[in-house]
């Protein structure tokens, strides 16, 4: 099985330890994992703006990159839901296209789903509150939606329930957006940020140490709100945790 | 003003956004135990989401067949293809009885024909008779929302509003006292009126007559003391068979405040004796919406509101930042549809968190349809130079993966260097209220090259 580890364009200037730990968690697993160089960007900010022809050329730039692999896995929800949802706009019928959609995975997923590890030999004293990203979970399904009446699940709470020590909570509003939202974060500022402080407000208030959850742009953006108001409690992302790196 | 600025403007009162926020998280939180009630909810809204898919398709069919039906109970019935032939009608009616005063229920459709300054310039008094859309009718507003009109003032707003319009007394404002006070004011509207409008929640082809669901008994007053009852409707308002009616009340009243059903479901199947009953089938614009793929599922809409109260950002800026008669998800995609130009801001006022689809009882794919009026937007040219021409050349750098290291590498060398006061100068507004994230010495990629040699 050959893995083609996609990390987001933000993520790969800015996260680079977020990054790391992703590919060492997949490495410990015993995986064959490459970073393909060419890789950019998925598109997604063109595409949610609206900019569908910007967006076109980097979704076949994607699959030109992506397309040999057998697994495509993201630490990011949300970029992994363009690819899923977004790119058969401009990518269907195309050779390749098929596969690369039904084999995109975010890399709590791809643990939860394809590689169902029983231990990951990590642990970690602290409360964690988690952090349900808006893509991963209504559009990746990662875990139960309050808004609807289905089973309650957490593809998230598994995977984290297998570091050790972890005491797991969820924010009273556990899935409510935290108002990134893409270029939403500057175009609509001052409801941005306010949605921000509420949120991380609502973490603050499970008494954690740490938020966590599968997007970093979420948990940058709250990271930009604590820090502004100096509020004690620290983003970080889940592959951090499931790496043992904290 | 677009919607950012007038979000901005709501935001600034900090607690009163908190206040506006909880209120409708209260409602969600209501319809979200009303929901989980019901073991199948989710096949409720399957169902609800066919019968509607299948009634928009064969429209054409339902619509005549209710028109037949309604005529052989002795309703007319009248087409308006838009706000001013809907309006011109209504007056018509008036005129023709010589009715002067005219009490409304709640119609979202009259608020969008622009029915009420219209029947005014025409010397006919309009009285709203639900209780928030009266508040805002003597505030002289509009609506914030659907079903909760004046969810934006608090109970001291109301109380200085009737001081200054019910003669109520000075700083009293107990809910119950207000409530009293404005039963008793429209009350007397109700028997002087001359002629009474209601909107309608479902037209049912295979009977002819219309329901409406209210939680006041306004609609029910206001449809049996004059002799004349006027009932405006969109053409999506058709459901097939009576049958059909069961689906959706069990889902409006829950989505939309947690009730199990509305305090009054009224059937109108003809008019009162010896009154005349006339219902107008208003399209402006909508077969528009028909005729587009992408928009087609926004005409299930059952006007519950359960989108406007879960959206994260209509509950933080108030439904008057949105500039159109119907606020939150669905009015912003509805907004876009009817006048993408005046509403450009509208399908960017979402951070795409789908609450909405997975709320909607219809299952409306509210956010689909918003990630898609964004690229019309773009291609009609409205997006705004700056921002296009940003992304424009960012897609450039992002087909050129050396020029991107390239980028990447000077943004972390030069931007830790760069004095704060510039670097959280006016034009950041991301740090207007955030810091921006520590920039490292090296990206992932160098991280990983170094690691392979």
């Amino acid at each position: 099985m050959k893995i083609g580890l996609f990390i987001p364009c933000f993520m790969n200037e800015l996260y680079p330890d977020a990054s790391m730990a992703t590919l060492k968690i997949l490495e410990n697993l015993n995986l064959d994992v490459e970073y393909p160089m060419e890789q950019t960007c998925c598109g997604q900010a063109q595409a949610n703006t609206g900019c569908a022809s910007e967006a076109e050329v980097l979704a076949h730039r994607f699959l030109k990159i992506f397309k040999k692999y057998d697994y495509i896995v993201a630490p990011s929800g949300s970029c992994v839901s363009m690819v899923r949802e977004n790119y058969a706009q401009f990518l269907e019928g195309l050779d390749g296209f098929e596969h690369l959609r039904t084999h995109t995975y975010e890399l709590v997923e791809f643990l939860h789903d394809i590689i169902q590890p029983k231990t990951l030999h990590v642990e970690l004293n602290e409360k964690v509150s988690i952090h349900n990203s808006c893509h991963a979970h209504r559009e990746l399904n990662l875990a139960s939606m309050s808004e609807r009446n289905l089973p309650e699940f957490s593809k998230i709470k598994n995977i984290l329930n297998l570091v050790d020590g972890i005491e797991l909570v969820e924010p009273s509003r556990k899935d409510e957006c935290c108002g990134f939202g893409g270029t939403f974060c500057v175009t609509e500022e001052a409801l941005s940020a306010a949605m921000g402080l509420d949120k991380v407000n609502d973490h603050l208030s499970t008494g954690a140490k740490y938020i966590t959850g599968v997007d970093m742009s979420c948990l940058m953006h709250m990271q930009g709100v604590i820090d502004r108001e100096k509020l004690p409690i620290k983003t970080v992302h889940i592959a951090q945790i499931l790496a043992g790196d904290l | 003003m677009g919607h950012p600025e007038l979000a901005e403007k709501f935001v600034a009162n900090t607690k009163r956004m908190h206040w506006h926020d909880k209120a409708l998280w209260f409602v969600r939180e209501k319809r979200d135990l009303a929901a989980h009630g019901i073991d199948e909810w989710e096949e409720l809204r399957r169902v609800a989401s066919e019968i509607k898919a299948h009634t928009i398709n064969n429209l054409d069919t339902y619509l005549l067949e209710f028109e037949k039906n309604a005529k052989a109970k002795g309703i007319h019935v009248h087409w308006a293809k838009d706000a001013n032939e809907h309006n011109q009608i209504v007056l018509k009616l008036l005129n023709e009885k010589g009715a002067k005063k005219l009490v409304k229920s709640k119609s979202m459709l009259t608020e969008e024909c622009h029915l009420n300054p219209f029947l005014e310039e025409n010397s006919i008094e309009v009285v709203d008779t639900d209780l928030g859309e009266r508040i805002v009718q003597l505030r002289a507003e509009t609506p914030s929302h659907i079903v909760l009109p004046a969810i934006h003032l608090k109970k001291e707003d109301v109380g200085t509003t009737f001081e200054e319009h019910l003669g109520t007394q000075k700083g009293n404002c107990d809910p119950t006292y207000l409530t009293r006070e404005a039963r008793k004011h429209l009350r007397e509207k109700f028997l002087k009126a001359d002629a009474s409008l209601t909107g309608v929640n479902f037209a049912i082809a295979q009977t002819g007559g219309v329901v409406v669901c209210t939680n006041e008994g306004n609609a029910d007053l206001g449809a049996s003391l004059p002799k004349l009852h006027i009932a405006s409707m969109g053409i999506e308002k058709i459901i097939p068979r009576l049958k059909d009616l069961s689906v959706f009340t069990r889902l409006l009243a829950r989505s939309a405040t947690g009730q199990p059903i509305t305090s009054y479901t009224s059937h109108f199947h003809a008019p009162i004796n010896g009154g005349e009953m006339h219902i107008i089938i208003v399209d402006n614009k909508r077969s528009n919406i028909i005729a587009n793929e992408d928009f087609r599922q926004s005409l299930n809409c059952i006007r519950c509101g359960a989108c406007i109260n879960t959206c994260p950002v209509y509950r933080r800026s108030g439904g008057h930042s949105y500039g159109y008669t119907i606020p939150g998800p669905i009015g912003s995609t509805l907004g876009a549809s009817k006048d993408l130009r005046s509403n450009k801001t509208l399908p960017f006022a979402c951070t795409l968190c789908a609450s909405c689809s997975n709320v909607c009882p219809i299952k409306i794919n509210l956010h689909n349809q918003l990630y898609k009026h964004r690229q019309n937007v773009v291609k009609a040219g409205l997006l705004g130079f700056q921002k296009y021409t940003a992304l424009k050349i960012a897609t450039w750098v992002m087909k050129h993966p050396a020029l991107m290291d390239f980028s990447g590498k000077m943004a972390r060398k030069i931007v830790p260097k760069i004095p704060r006061s510039i670097l959280y100068s006016k034009v950041n507004a991301w740090g207007r209220k955030r810091e921006l994230p520590d920039f490292p010495k090296k990206s992932f990629k160098e991280l990983y090259k170094e690691r392979k040699k």
